[in-house]
């Protein structure tokens, strides 16, 4: 097993990393009063763009030519996205579909 | 606790129930796994505190139970984490005059506090400044919590949590609608699906994010100027 230390050490470095990405682009760019334009854009458009890619991320390993061929994801994802166009319910959008994922894949795509 | 700042916590707490229903989830899952490679609650409180970013500590799990170097798991944090670069840039405008709080702030950067704190909407009697303060807390104590709960706890379980991970990627698909119902745009939106899809397609799952954030952010920045024109006849 990993010595103790080199495990604190471990942990350390990837916390000081993570920081500094997090903090890097303030450094970069947070010089007090205005940011550049562009990135004033870019706060605007990137959001909806990296949900979508977000959305993609938490499925990336499903594969569409074996197993359950990625349907009990995609289907799951579109009662969420049905369910939230409809009721516009946070709560129920993620509870429901979840709950629906579990059974599907605890019972049905097994 | 000032009054102002109880009054944040009990208006925007609702807000941030997806978020604790994914990310207990989720750290319950984290603190399983670490607890499995021989590190218990401790370890689980001491990461999830510190480090505080879920995919990155899911793979410091092996990277512990390998002995990895150091040098490779600075390489890694840096690979997994860039994307969090980008999050940043878009939320310096948000962040001014958040004063000291702003260190903690952007601490506490994730996937999903980036996502509720973009497409939220600040009650106006709020102040931004709580606003963001208490969901960026909220969600950190999420993660502790499950995280610890699953290092100490998670084999007791009582019943199959099979795919309860998925309230992550449902929590996506919501933002991805509320998202898309604030903008009157959608080409952003598409654009993230269709270069990440394809990004996907060519780097394989282990490598495609980096380049995807980087041929979206050019993409979007290429068509800024049009863009722009387009959004005033829009306003017009």
């Amino acid at each position: 097993m990993t010595s103790t230390l080199h495990a604190i050490c471990i942990i350390l470095v990837m916390a000081a990393v993570t920081a500094l990405i997090r903090f890097l682009p303030f450094f970069l760019f947070d010089k007090g009063g205005e940011p550049p334009a562009w990135v004033k854009y870019l706060g605007k458009v990137l959001p909806p763009a990296v949900m979508s890619m977000l959305l993609v991320y938490c499925v990336r390993s499903v594969n569409l030519a074996s197993g359950s061929h990625g349907i009990p994801e995609i289907s799951c994802i579109l009662v969420a996205i049905l369910l939230h166009l409809w009721k516009r319910n946070t709560l129920l959008s993620i509870g429901l579909s979840t709950i629906l994922y579990m059974i599907l894949v605890q019972a049905v795509f097994i | 606790m000032k009054t102002a700042f109880r009054q944040a916590f009990r208006q925007v707490f609702p807000q941030t129930i997806p978020v604790l229903a994914g990310y207990l989830s989720l750290g319950i899952a984290f603190g399983i796994l670490l607890q499995s490679a021989g590190y218990g609650p401790l370890w689980a409180l001491g990461m999830s505190f510190i480090i505080y970013a879920g995919s990155a500590q899911f793979l410091c799990v092996e990277l512990l139970a390998a002995g990895a170097s150091l040098s490779q798991v600075a390489l890694l944090t840096f690979l997994l984490n860039f994307r969090h670069f980008f999050y940043g840039l878009s939320m310096i405008t948000r962040y001014q005059n958040t004063g000291k709080r702003k260190w903690y702030l952007i601490f506490g950067l994730t996937d999903e506090t980036y996502a509720l704190l973009t497409a939220a909407k600040i009650p106006e009697n709020i102040d931004s400044k709580d606003f963001y303060t208490v969901i960026t807390l909220m969600n950190h104590c999420y993660w502790v919590l499950g995280s610890v709960i699953g290092a100490a706890a998670g084999t007791f379980l009582p019943f199959d949590t099979t795919g309860i991970d998925f309230s992550m990627t449902a929590l996506f698909a919501v933002l991805v609608v509320e998202q898309w119902k604030s903008h009157s745009r959608h080409l952003p939106a598409l654009l993230g699906f269709g270069i990440t899809i394809l990004s996907l397609m060519i780097f394989g799952a282990d490598n495609f994010l980096i380049p995807a954030l980087l041929v979206l952010s050019a993409t979007l920045l290429f068509l800024q100027p049009k863009t722009d024109k387009q959004e005033k006849e829009d306003t017009l």
